[in-house]
């Protein structure tokens, strides 16, 4: 991994591009520390994907097929004819420059080709030299240019520089939507084999195991087995979560994150004890190992690899029988359950129409898809009074809330989280405006862009995140960061010790079991995390000690 | 998902708004103004400057024999031709232009243009 | 190619395109050739070169519903959804469509990035962008619709009230002296002021000045060029005679209007004493007419079709069809099984078929039970 810049250098950022150098003119270097590593071979193989081979981004050779040009260019052709948005963005852009400034890679490396408006002049040049007859004649002068092997690379190194999180397309006067074509250029880019280690091999896991992490059925339950351990020793109850069950009521499925690492772990066991408490109340509800991935790396490979991963939600949910399914808190999950998934590999006549078993509410928003966001299955749990909550549980915790891009700007999820976090914590504090809702600033390592090796990348990218994070911090002394999104949750906490150390990230169904009165729970006297619980600081050290042992089991 | 229909209605909207000359005009007999010479101006032949400069310039020279007349009392005009001519709308030029009606209305009308000559000079008295 | 090139190449192109019926008509005379063969050419130019166009948008289909939402979704029955900015119905859409067509919308939400170096982003308020943008579209759109009077006979009420309107700013001929006209029309100065300021703040912005190409420059000096000609000949022929002792900028507009009457009953005329200079302003006209359907003007029309702005965000409610959906290869539930069967048994997992070797197993026990 490249060395990171310590943030004092790294706030050092020029956002004037060259004066008398126009872009074309401008090489691109491929730099360490920005760019991924390249896919491996045997993952590409796994799913079929084109041109397997040993490669780096970083030697001259990329080792391309000999007939490399007539492939991107019948592929982009091909694209053109299918999705009416790359026509229309590839023509209408009138180079205002509204998105210059709205784009967090660019606000925070100063890289003028992370402008958005340039990252779609990349491949706009291409298709004015190919597809118009002022861009066949003029050239250059009709802003076209010849696709060359550099060119080819510079497409590489700037579509895995978006994290589709399409804040651009919100200030955009004509809506043109950079994910679109950074999604369309990662597809020609696939077409042969230039990708991502960290998004190929998520996508050949997922493929196999049904999760991007690989993690094997018998793993998956003994991981989730050891959320029981510590749910146990924290709260005194054994839960027993049922997988792979025929004829349950619900499936659920979250992002395979949430079962690895911290703080997504909190959050799986935030679903445990929520669960457990409705079972009681009439839930039926299966987890599954096959359907065991909610988020989607194959949407950051391409249209056709997003399909065929998303598959299994529906197969799973048709094979055990269930009548609707749930999700997880998870970001371009949700982009591709709303706006994708029933028309990859819907109608899902096999399903009902989701209704809360508890409430009785109907999830009339979902009545084709037939998938409730969790958020939106707790706020309408807390707004029926179904949920005995001890807020003051939370009370050492100062939260802000991060809005993730794709519930933010591919659905629209905005007061359901907000709702739950004001029922289940004391205090909340708004980021600015300009910064939250569909403005909000992307966490800056989306769409597989979360590896280690591109960690300055990250760090700039986030860092207009970080920064209105530290604004809520020095005034209001916010001390959490709390998201809906595993990628977030993943991410977030480098991000935050690199810019605002004092801040830690949580999902918000971590939030909701603390906060939540289990039946029969022995008095608790630390958070799901081992920490101890607000009050509770002065407690025997030998006690603590042990729940802390127990919590890191 | 093409919405084909929703296009089509589109552009008919779009054809007929651009092509609303064009259909406007249809069955119209286009009117084309004919400003007519009293005997006083075919007797004269050539009006305080030359045709074409009235044409164009009128507008502007009466506006500024206002100004000169009210504000300096400036009276008399001397024209390119050497001749000089009293400022005054209803003196001199209606004096050989006699007919608004067939003079004076028929540019104005074709072209929208309504001068506000007559906000204080009063309008000759025409016979139907 | 850096932005002198472009600006050159664009000023050295509409340059060409002035001098072009500049000789043809005063050295030559070809007044036919520009008064009515031109304008036609590019009239039919501008309407084929549209439907071209919109129709190969139309042709590829949308295949995903992929609004933009930029406000609270339609769910839980008490939470306010924000209608405009995340429909949710076409009502919704028809809205946020007409906000955004007629008052750029999008554009309104604009900040401008303050970056104090290591200390704090902030966003400004910014809307200068969004006030020129109004500004040059609807003045624009006010010169054009004044032109009706041209183009009609008799001319519509709405034309006079555009002109009254636009022409409430009665000036007289001071303090502006040499004016020709004493009302002056404000939207040709409006038009021109925004056009200045677009054209000066791609360059003075350093971000716009590095992604501008001579397609963005050529368009803004094209009418800069046509709305120079029209002020030209409005006002300033008494100036040019005052100055010059000759007037060759003002045209007798009643046989401008013959012209155009010509043009639009299909009976075209070239009415005399019409001066260069109209004819200018004429040829500048149609080649933009022309150059419309092949650049980025042609946003007027995409707007309307552009996805993320044009479809409401009830994907969860109503099933959107891809008519080139495809059936894709998947890792069934079987295959899955049947890699991992022996470790799901193991680890109490429910399987669908038993394996022959855990199968075995189980015989093995049951029969060993069956011994004790």
């Amino acid at each position: 991994m490249a060395d990171v810049p310590k943030p004092k250098e790294l706030v050092k950022i020029r956002h004037s591009p060259p004066f008398l150098t126009g872009w074309m003119n401008t090489p691109t270097e491929i730099k360490q520390g920005i760019a991924c590593y390249a896919g491996k071979p045997k993952n590409l193989e796994y799913v079929g994907l084109p041109n397997p081979r040993e490669w780096s981004p970083f030697d001259a050779d990329w080792k391309l097929p000999p007939n490399w040009k007539k492939i991107i260019l019948d592929g982009l052709r091909e694209r053109l004819e299918k999705f009416r948005s790359l026509k229309i963005f590839m023509d209408i852009c009138v180079r205002c420059g509204a998105c210059a400034d709205k784009c967090h890679f660019f606000i925070g490396g100063g890289d003028p080709k992370n402008m958005p408006v340039l990252r779609a002049e990349l491949l706009r040049s291409v298709y004015r030299k190919e597809y118009t007859t002022a861009g066949k004649i003029m050239g250059a002068f009709a802003g076209a240019r010849e696709l060359t092997e550099d060119v080819l690379k510079e497409w590489w190194s700037y579509f895995f520089q978006c994290t589709e999180c399409r804040r651009c397309s919100v200030f955009c006067p004509y809506g043109i939507d950079t994910a679109e074509i950074t999604i369309i250029g990662r597809e020609l880019l696939n077409l042969i084999g230039l990708n991502t280690d960290w998004i190929s091999a998520p996508v050949a896991n997922c493929y196999r195991t049904g999760n991007h992490l690989g993690i094997q059925p018998h793993a998956y339950k003994d991981m989730i087995d050891f959320f029981l351990d510590d749910i146990e020793d924290i709260t005194g109850i054994r839960l027993e979560p049922s997988f792979n069950r025929k004829g349950a009521e619900i499936l659920f499925i979250t992002p395979s994150g949430d079962v690895f690492a911290d703080p997504g772990t909190y959050t799986c066991m935030g679903y445990l004890m929520l669960f457990h408490y409705l079972e009681s109340m009439g839930l039926d509800i299966t987890w599954s190992t096959y359907a065991s991935e909610g988020g989607n790396f194959g949407y950051f490979t391409s249209h056709e690899m997003a399909k065929r991963l998303n598959a299994k939600m529906y197969a799973e949910a048709k094979r055990l029988g269930v009548r609707w399914i749930l999700g997880g808190e998870c970001g371009h999950m949700w982009r591709v359950v709303n706006q994708y998934m029933d028309t990859f590999n819907g109608p899902a006549d096999f399903l009902e129409e989701p209704v809360s078993p508890i409430t009785g509410t109907k999830f009339e928003n979902a009545k084709s898809t037939k998938m409730v966001h969790i958020i939106e299955f707790t706020a309408d749990l807390i707004k029926n009074n179904k949920l005995k909550l001890d807020p003051s549980r939370n009370d050492n915790l100062k939260i802000t809330f991060h809005d993730s891009c794709n519930p933010a700007r591919g659905m629209g999820l905005l007061d359901e989280p907000r709702y739950v976090i004001q029922n289940t914590c004391k205090y909340f504090y708004e980021m600015p405006e300009n910064t939250i809702r569909e403005q909000t600033f992307c966490c800056g390592s989306g769409a597989g862009l979360n590896a280690g090796e591109d960690m300055e990348l990250r760090m700039r990218g986030g860092m207009p995140r970080a920064n209105a994070v530290k604004y809520v911090h020095e005034k209001y002394d916010v001390n959490m960061l709390a998201t809906i999104c595993a990628i977030d949750r993943a991410v977030l906490p480098d991000l935050m010790k690199y810019w605002v150390p004092e801040v830690d990230v949580t999902g918000v169904h971590e939030l909701v079991a603390n906060a939540l009165i289990l039946e029969g729970e022995k008095k608790r006297t630390t958070d799901l995390r081992g920490e101890p619980l607000p009050g509770m600081e002065d407690m025997d050290e030998e006690e603590g000690a042990e729940q802390t042992e127990g919590a890191e089991a | 998902m093409y919405d084909g229909v929703k296009i089509i209605i589109g552009i008919i909207i779009f054809l007929v708004l651009l092509l609303f000359p064009a259909w406007y005009q249809v069955g119209k007999a286009a009117k084309v103004p004919d400003p007519k010479l009293a005997e006083k101006a075919l007797k004269a032949e050539q009006c305080v400057e030359p045709k074409l400069f009235m044409k164009t310039q009128h507008m502007k020279l009466l506006d500024e024999w206002r100004d000169e007349v009210v504000r300096s009392a400036d009276r008399y005009y001397q024209s390119s031709s050497g001749k000089t001519y009293y400022k005054s709308l209803q003196v001199t030029c209606m004096d050989c232009h006699s007919s608004k009606k067939e003079f004076c209305d028929q540019c104005h009308d074709y072209l929208g243009v309504v001068p506000y000559c007559w906000d204080c000079h009063i309008e000759p008295k025409e016979n139907g | 190619m850096n932005f002198i090139l472009g600006i050159l190449f664009s000023i050295v192109v509409v340059s060409i395109l002035v001098f072009i019926p500049w000789i043809g008509v005063w050295a030559w005379d070809l007044r036919f050739v520009f008064g009515v063969i031109v304008p036609y050419a590019a009239i039919a130019i501008f309407i084929m070169g549209i439907l071209y166009r919109v129709i190969g948008w139309a042709r590829s289909p949308v295949p995903f519903r992929i609004p933009t939402t930029a406000g609270q979704q339609k769910s839980l029955a008490w939470i306010k959804p924000n209608r405009i900015d995340n429909p949710s119905n076409a009502f919704g859409v028809i809205i946020r469509m007409a906000f955004e067509v007629l008052l750029f919308r999008s554009l309104f939400r604009n900040t401008s990035l303050e970056f104090r170096q290591g200390n704090r982003i902030t966003y400004e308020w910014e809307k200068w962008l969004w006030v020129a943008a109004l500004a040059f579209h609807y003045s624009f759109l006010v010169v054009v619709l004044r032109h009706l009077r041209f183009f009609t006979e008799p001319i519509p009420a709405f034309v006079h009230w555009i002109e009254n309107l636009d022409g409430f700013l009665e000036m007289g001929i001071a303090p502006f002296s040499g004016f020709s006209l004493p009302g002056i029309l404000i939207s040709g100065f409006v038009l021109l002021a925004a056009l200045t300021y677009l054209f000066l703040r791609r360059l003075y912005i350093s971000q716009t000045r590095y992604i501008s190409l001579p397609a963005d420059y050529f368009p803004l000096f094209l009418i800069i060029g046509i709305a120079t000609t029209g002020v030209l000949m409005r006002y300033m022929g008494a100036f040019m005679q005052f100055i010059f002792g000759a007037d060759w900028f003002s045209v007798p507009v009643v046989n401008v209007k013959e012209l155009a009457m010509g043009l639009v009953t299909f009976h075209p005329v070239i009415p005399e004493d019409i001066g260069t200079i109209f004819y200018i302003h004429l040829f500048l006209v149609s080649i933009l007419l022309a150059y419309f359907p092949f650049s980025k003007l042609m946003h007027m029309g995409g707007i309307f079709l552009s996805p993320t702005r044009n479809l409401s965000n009830n994907n969860r409610m109503v099933r959107h069809v891809n008519p080139w959906d495809y059936p894709v290869k998947t890792h069934t539930y079987e295959e899955y099984e049947d890699e991992f069967r022996e470790k799901m048994v193991e680890a109490g997992l429910p399987v669908e078929k038993i394996s022959e070797e855990s199968a075995e197993d189980k015989t093995g026990s049951s029969e060993e039970a069956e011994k004790e």
